[in-house]
């Protein structure tokens, strides 16, 4: 067994534990900390059915972004909608057999790769052109931005200009699900692919990606408008009726 | 002190977002608030020594009592959708102005003290310490929001800029660097019972020459009762609609529909107060305290009904929080709000804005009007922020758009509405909200005014439009002031109950 093999075998046990550990401190963070008022931004939904229909429409279609910005919009929605193709077409190195839909998806998460680096060379173009962008971006913008154009790039680079042995990458994970460690190919672009990756499972909990999980938090969105039909208290705000 | 000179916006016929000028408001603060009145409402009297640590703890303990900070501070990825939303830097260009920019005030001392980034990386991700530079922008920039939300119906995760500064301004008194303006009226609303510091038996003086006047302009008693026991309706109003132009239009009209309606009504000197400035700087206890002051107003009465009055951010506090803060509402199974809630008529939404009240008895058939009363005038619609984004009238969401407009086109033959993305959820703040309404920043509140102004000049352009209601105080008096910087009549704005009361029939008359 190659050090390499090794030593990406390691890297994804610590990624994948301090992705999942980290995200679900967060979560339990947000679930636990209470929003004391009714702050719903309305016009908004007066039932539970209706909140999971403003979520959903959030969540899959960025309504909000589309009222706001058409651009940031358009490049946001093609970055992620391709990421999830992309991320459904890598499905197949972690299924034996792969799922049906899974196989039925590869094709378009080819095309996705493309389409997923470019809505994020939009997304980047616009934080040097828009003046107002550029102001607010840090460098943590950057490099998020160039840690997920870097996975795309090496994706596309090892599937059209310098193939790897993929049989053997999928081996590999396989392996490393069920605690039976298979040979990594060597192979540089791999290598670099996997090492963003992995980056990108690690900072996920500590870094602006928690905006995935933040926003079914969001109490502006995921509020009923029904205070005056039901009466909501936090349990500390409870407290202060004690006195 | 006079305010420092400054140049009034041209107003164009294509708005467009402006170009960054940094700094352009970073003068712009107003009066900090003095030992006496600090104290009063039990904040430290001037910045205390050890502010650094206070502060930071003060924001630890925030971000365990408010999930909305604590999710809004990790959530922002910088898109940008939010740069062009607020009135405040499309009218200044301050880049500090931006919501994502003014939240980053906060949101780089979050991540250098609570954030492992933060602390391990802070130039990477933008973390700061809380020097005195970065206080005193807090002091500045959070004092140039007006807590309108307009950023949040834009932003994808629904982050409210309005919650940030908030937390920004608790944090601020905490350590005793408060803003006189919002702390001042909030010590007198306890001593006096209003903001405007009108005692009870003034009150009780301006009531009675009000119907007096009434009597002379229309030859019918409308009364203007105050603490009747026993009455049906407690009307809790913003105390500018007892004395203040145009607001006292409003007052009048209010009076009007209970009189045609036959409705017994009062108003309580304890209670002569429906604005709540304990929500502008984001202090849950003081928010409580002014919001149970209704409470013991409405049991000591033993009204049925409560209805508030003309006022933006008073019907959100009444609206959204009463039943939360005092148990006026429905659907409590706590003793606390059930004491409440069993003398109330559960028939009647608690509360009901008044504009509620009036579409309701509209639609019955109580009131009858004389339409043509109002000809002289071309009317528009202003919704007003805390209105608009942050409470509903009616069953259905959105209706607090479509009631005031049903009123208004059941009294006046003239009606226009001002361009779409202006109006609605997407209302521009007046300029003079969220406890900003103060003399020293008059720039701020005339360059804030800059939007609504373009969308006005618009249809008074086209369409002739010569009036502009409104449904809150702070809206009334702020473009009451703004308005002439802009050479529009000061007299263009009201209330829509203003325009209820020119063309209501009272009795047989």
């Amino acid at each position: 067994m190659s050090a390499a093999t090794i030593f990406f075998a390691a890297l994804f046990y610590a990624a994948t534990a301090i992705l999942f550990a980290g995200l679900a401190f967060k979560i339990a963070d947000y679930a636990r900390t209470p929003a004391p008022l009714k702050i719903p931004t309305t016009p908004a939904p007066t039932g539970a059915g209706g909140v999971a229909l403003r979520m959903l429409r959030e969540v899959a279609l960025f309504e909000s972004l589309f009222k706001s910005n058409l651009w940031i919009w358009a490049f946001g929605i093609l970055f992620h909608g391709a990421l999830l193709l992309v991320l459904a077409r890598h499905l197949r190195y972690f299924t034996e057999p792969v799922w049906f839909w899974v196989g039925w998806v590869q094709p378009f998460g080819l095309y996705a790769g493309f389409a997923m680096v470019a809505g994020l060379v939009g997304l980047w173009g616009r934080r040097f052109v828009v003046e107002r962008i550029r102001y607010i971006s840090t460098p943590s913008d950057h490099l998020m931005l160039a840690l997920l154009a870097g996975i795309g790039i090496t994706g596309l680079a090892m599937k059209f200009l310098m193939h790897t042995d993929i049989v053997a990458v999928k081996a590999f994970f396989l392996g490393l699900m069920r605690f039976d460690l298979q040979p990594l190919p060597s192979h540089p672009g791999l290598y670099i692919h996997l090492t963003l990756v992995a980056l990108l499972m690690i900072v996920f909990p500590f870094s602006k990606l928690l905006h995935a999980p933040g926003v079914f938090f969001s109490p502006t969105r995921n509020q009923a408008d029904d205070p005056r039909e039901k009466r909501h208290l936090a349990p500390w705000a409870a407290e202060l009726e004690k006195n | 002190m006079a305010a420092a000179e400054f140049t009034t916006p041209e107003l164009k016929d294509f708005p467009a977002i402006p170009r960054l000028s940094p700094g352009a408001m970073g003068e712009s603060k107003p009066y900090v608030a003095a030992e006496k009145i600090n104290e009063a409402i039990g904040f430290p009297g001037a910045l205390v020594p050890d502010w650094e640590a206070k502060a930071i703890d003060r924001m630890g303990e925030l971000l365990k009592k408010y999930r909305s900070l604590k999710v809004y501070l990790d959530a922002c990825v910088h898109c940008g959708a939010c740069t062009d939303k607020c009135h405040y830097f499309l009218g200044t260009g301050d880049p500090k102005n931006m919501p994502v920019a003014r939240q980053d005030l906060m949101r780089g001392v979050y991540r250098r003290h609570f954030t492992l980034a933060g602390k391990l990386v802070p130039k990477l991700v933008g973390a700061t310490e809380l020097t005195r530079e970065v206080l005193d922008d807090w002091y500045k920039y959070y004092n140039q929001c007006s807590e309108c939300r307009r950023c949040s119906v834009f932003c994808p995760y629904g982050i409210d800029t309005a919650e940030i500064t908030m937390a920004g301004r608790e944090i601020l008194d905490s350590i005793g660097y408060g803003q006189k303006y919002s702390n001042e009226i909030i010590g007198k609303v306890h001593k006096i019972g209003n903001n405007l510091g009108l005692p009870g038996p003034a009150l009780a003086d301006t009531l009675e020459g009000l119907e007096e006047d009434v009597k002379e302009d229309t030859g019918v008693d409308v009364k203007f009762p105050m603490d009747v026991q026993g009455a049906e309706v407690l009307l809790v109003t913003p105390s500018a609609d007892f004395f203040a132009e145009p607001h006292i239009d409003s007052l009048i009209g209010y009076a009007k529909v209970f009189h045609a309606a036959g409705i017994s009504w009062t108003l309580s000197s304890k209670a002569s107060e429906a604005g709540n400035f304990g929500m502008f700087i984001g202090n849950y206890d003081q928010l409580r305290k002014i919001a149970l002051r209704i409470r013991e107003a409405a049991l000591e009465l033993g009204v049925k009904r409560i209805v508030v009055g003309e006022c933006g951010h008073a019907w959100r506090v009444a609206y959204s929080f009463w039943n939360t803060l005092t148990g006026i509402g429905a659907g409590a199974n706590d003793p606390f709000a059930i004491q409440l809630q069993n003398q109330l008529d559960q028939r009647y939404k608690q509360p009901s804005h008044i504009c509620e009240v009036t579409w309701d008895l509209i639609q019955r058939g109580a009131l009858k009007f004389d339409k043509d009363a109002n000809d002289q005038r071309i009317v528009t619609f202003h919704d007003s922020c805390n209105v608009a984004r942050a409470s509903r009238m009616g069953d259905t969401p959105g209706g607090q758009f479509e009631i005031p407009r049903n009123i208004i086109k059941a009294v006046a033959n003239k009606y226009v509405e001002m361009a779409s993305g202006t109006t609605r959820e997407a209302t521009f703040c007046c300029g003079g909200g969220g406890g900003l309404l103060t003399d020293e920043l008059i720039e701020l509140r005339v360059k804030g005014a800059l939007p609504r102004m373009e969308a006005l000049k618009q249809v008074v352009d086209q369409q002739g439009v010569n009036f502009m209601a409104t449904i809150c105080a702070i809206c009334k008096a702020q473009f009451t002031k703004v308005l002439p910087y802009y050479k529009f009549n000061r007299g263009m704005v009201g209330g829509v109950h203003q325009l209820v009361s020119t063309a209501i029939r009272l009795g047989d008359k």
